[in-house]
């Protein structure tokens, strides 16, 4: 509901600079349509992903060949930018928590949070990860379990027999340990790095809501030129990328857990069916706006997500749950440092295909992420901001990660279960859900309530990846006109079906995770840009 | 007739209703009624202001300069939504509420094909508004 404005006095850290928000902007009128563009960060943003995705439809083998070898080259050879990057994200975050810098509000002293615990977590946890958990919270503790990192050996000897009863309860220890160490501190480190440093040089320094204006205290007036319209660009194309062939991915695993649960053939027709319906939703999410769309869906998305994992708990392993929950979570603080490391690491398998991926992945999400938590976080203190951003869903995926994927180990140690252990086997990540809760009563039910989950998960990302490129497409604008929004969800549901029609899903998210490189780098320089932002501010 | 008209205002935008604030002065001398300029913003930067401070001393200047200009009774009413081009008419009608207006004075476009899509907000206002609602195009 709009408010009365009670904000007397101006914050004062405020910087100085004459640039005024919109200046570059293209403001136009066609017929009663009206656009409110930047220029130049829309038209490279619409027309290199246009490029892009002909290219990856006509020249789909040269597309597959050069950005398929990218991602892979990228993170074998600078698997150390990932890692070092990465650590210095987590290491300033504990810091600013006990730094007196934590003290500093989001949108000055007088700011007031504008929305509550609960609607806040659910809309950073729906944008951060929200999918991710639904597919890989089964499968990836129990692949970590059978092939452990740091070369610990694996639950099954290499017959496929249960190993003795102390290496298979350390494999599953570090298996959860493994698994944690991708979705815990260091995802939402990064998050919250962009996400803090949006929101301070926003809501605090009066500058646009866009990736650029962090880089203000290193480039100045410079921002305004061109290495800011490349910094927005790329975030925006990033964004775009990732979005569109998320949902071509999604609509296929989709698609086969209908196929699943129903027995429905998951034709290529179905799939695109399934993008015109979540892009259709999340068209209306978007057209009602930030509290109508996002934050209702997130907080459904929540309530659902909170059932299933209620569901699981109960009926799945319970026993075992409590101790990979606590074991795994111990043991994730011990192996933190080795598993942090990146010099002389033999489990490469793990390292580069795993978690250098699962960085190159999250540092690539991150200015979608980052932005759209930053637009929800006013009010806020430093310190409440991060222990909420790093801590609160850290902890939440643990806990995930415990029922599902415990759940899913202890079916094949206990049980001797191979149906998730299949999945791995077999690559099909998309049924390892379902596949577990095969053994649990219900599972037509639940199967059904994970379909949802997955689609109504799409959505919100849909809608609030759409308001985010729209944001840095209008020069930080927030309240530009609504066909642009309704333009870039539109457009990501397009580039999706086209790219599943013709080829070249797997070659343009080759790609935008490949961004995460020259992110990682920027990421890095942004942790300084928020110690000299919060420097200034009055505390 | 009128006491309190209400005059929904875009800072950033404000060249293109000055007919619609006009009218509004008129109607006001004419009927010894106080006009309300409505101005939405978010929390954000935006092309008006920096921060809901900085909008809200615009819109009570802007408010003030019209009541110099045409030597009427008038005050401001800066609010704050989220999501300003979503929550525009819901916050226009609240304020009707809060404002105790009876008088909807509004610029409008004129109406073309995108609005069977997108809608306009003073087409919105007309047709959910109980009060009487003036549309100056």
């Amino acid at each position: 509901m709009p408010t009365e404005s009670q904000r007397p006095t101006a914050p004062s850290g405020e910087i100085d600079t004459d640039y005024d928000i919109g200046q570059d902007n293209i403001q136009a009128s066609i017929g009663s349509l009206e656009v409110d563009i930047h220029n130049p960060v829309f038209p490279i943003s619409a027309l290199s992903v246009i490029i892009l995705v002909l290219f990856c439809l006509i020249f789909d083998e040269t597309a597959a060949d050069a950005f398929g070898a990218l991602r892979p080259w990228l993170t074998t050879q600078f698997d150390w930018v990932f890692a070092i990057s990465m650590n210095i994200f987590v290491l300033f975050c504990l810091f600013l928590i006990f730094s007196p810098l934590g003290k500093v509000k989001i949108g000055g002293k007088s700011a007031m949070p504008e929305y509550s615990y609960p609607a806040w977590f659910s809309m950073l946890f729906a944008a951060g990860m929200g999918i991710g958990l639904v597919f890989y919270g089964v499968l990836e503790p129990l692949n970590h379990t059978l092939t452990p990192p740091l070369g610990a050996p694996g639950v099954l000897d290499s017959d496929g027999n249960l190993a003795d009863a102390a290496t298979a309860e350390a494999a599953v220890r570090l298996g959860m340990a493994g698994t944690i160490f991708h979705w815990g501190l260091h995802p939402w480190a990064v998050y919250s790095v962009v996400a803090l440093a949006l929101a301070l040089f926003s809501y605090n320094k009066g500058l646009p809501l866009s990736i650029r204006s962090a880089f203000y205290p290193i480039l100045g007036d410079r921002v305004w030129g061109w290495p800011g319209h490349l910094i927005d660009s790329l975030a925006a194309l990033a964004t775009l990328a990732g979005l569109a062939t998320s949902l071509g991915y999604g609509s296929s695993q989709a698609a086969a857990g209908l196929n699943h649960v129903f027995g429905i053939e998951a034709t290529i027709e179905l799939q695109v069916i399934i993008i015109i319906c979540v892009t259709g939703l999340a068209l209306i999410s978007v057209v009602r706006g930030l509290d109508g769309g996002v934050k209702l869906l997130s907080e459904v998305n929540m309530g659902m997500a909170l059932l299933l994992f209620l569901f699981v708990l109960i009926f799945g392993a319970t026993s075992d749950i409590f101790s990979t929950l606590f074991g795994g979570t111990a043991a994730y603080i011990i192996n933190l440092p080795a598993l942090s490391n990146w010099i002389g690491r033999e489990d490469t398998g793990y390292f580069h295909g795993w978690t250098t991926f699962y960085w190159a992945w999250w540092i690539a999400w991150s200015p979608f992420v980052g932005m759209f938590i930053a637009r929800v976080s006013l009010g806020r203190s430093v310190r409440e901001f991060i222990i909420c951003v790093l801590l609160a869903p850290t902890l939440a995926c643990v806990m995930w990660m415990a029922v599902f994927g415990g759940t899913a180990i202890a079916q094949l140690v206990n049980d001797g279960y191979t149906g998730v252990q299949q999945t791995i086997a077999n690559w099909t990540p998309e049924l390892s859900l379902f596949a577990m809760l095969e053994l649990l009563p219900l599972s037509t039910l639940t199967s059904l309530l994970g379909i949802v989950l997955v689609l109504v998960f799409f959505v919100t990302s849909s809608d609030s990846g759409s308001l985010v490129v729209d944001t840095i497409c209008a020069g930080g604008k927030i309240d530009a006109p609504m066909p642009q929004r309704v333009f870039w969800c539109s457009f990501e549901g397009l580039v999706a079906i086209a790219l599943l029609l013709g080829g070249g899903l797997g070659s343009l998210q080759a790609l935008a995770i490949a961004t995460g490189f020259p992110f990682a780098i920027v990421t890095v320089a942004m942790c300084y840009c928020i110690y000299q932002g919060l420097r200034s501010e009055p505390v | 007739m009128y006491s309190d008209i209400m005059v929904p205002v875009e800072l950033a935008h404000i060249d293109h209703i000055g007919k619609a604030l006009k009218v509004a002065a008129d109607l006001a001398r004419h009927y010894g009624a106080k006009v309300h300029y409505v101005g939405v913003t978010s929390a954000l930067p935006s092309e008006v202001a920096h921060n809901p401070a900085e909008f809200t001393e615009k819109l009570q200047q802007f408010a003030a300069d019209q009541g110099a200009a045409y030597g009427i009774d008038t005050q401001a009413h800066p609010l704050t939504s989220h999501d300003p081009t979503a929550d525009l008419d819901l916050a226009l009608e609240h304020a009707e509420q809060t404002i105790g207006a009876d008088l909807v004075i509004m610029a409008s476009h004129l109406p073309g094909f995108a609005d069977h899509i997108f809608g306009s907000h003073g087409g919105h206002i007309a047709s959910h508004s109980k009060l009487s609602v003036f549309i100056v195009r």
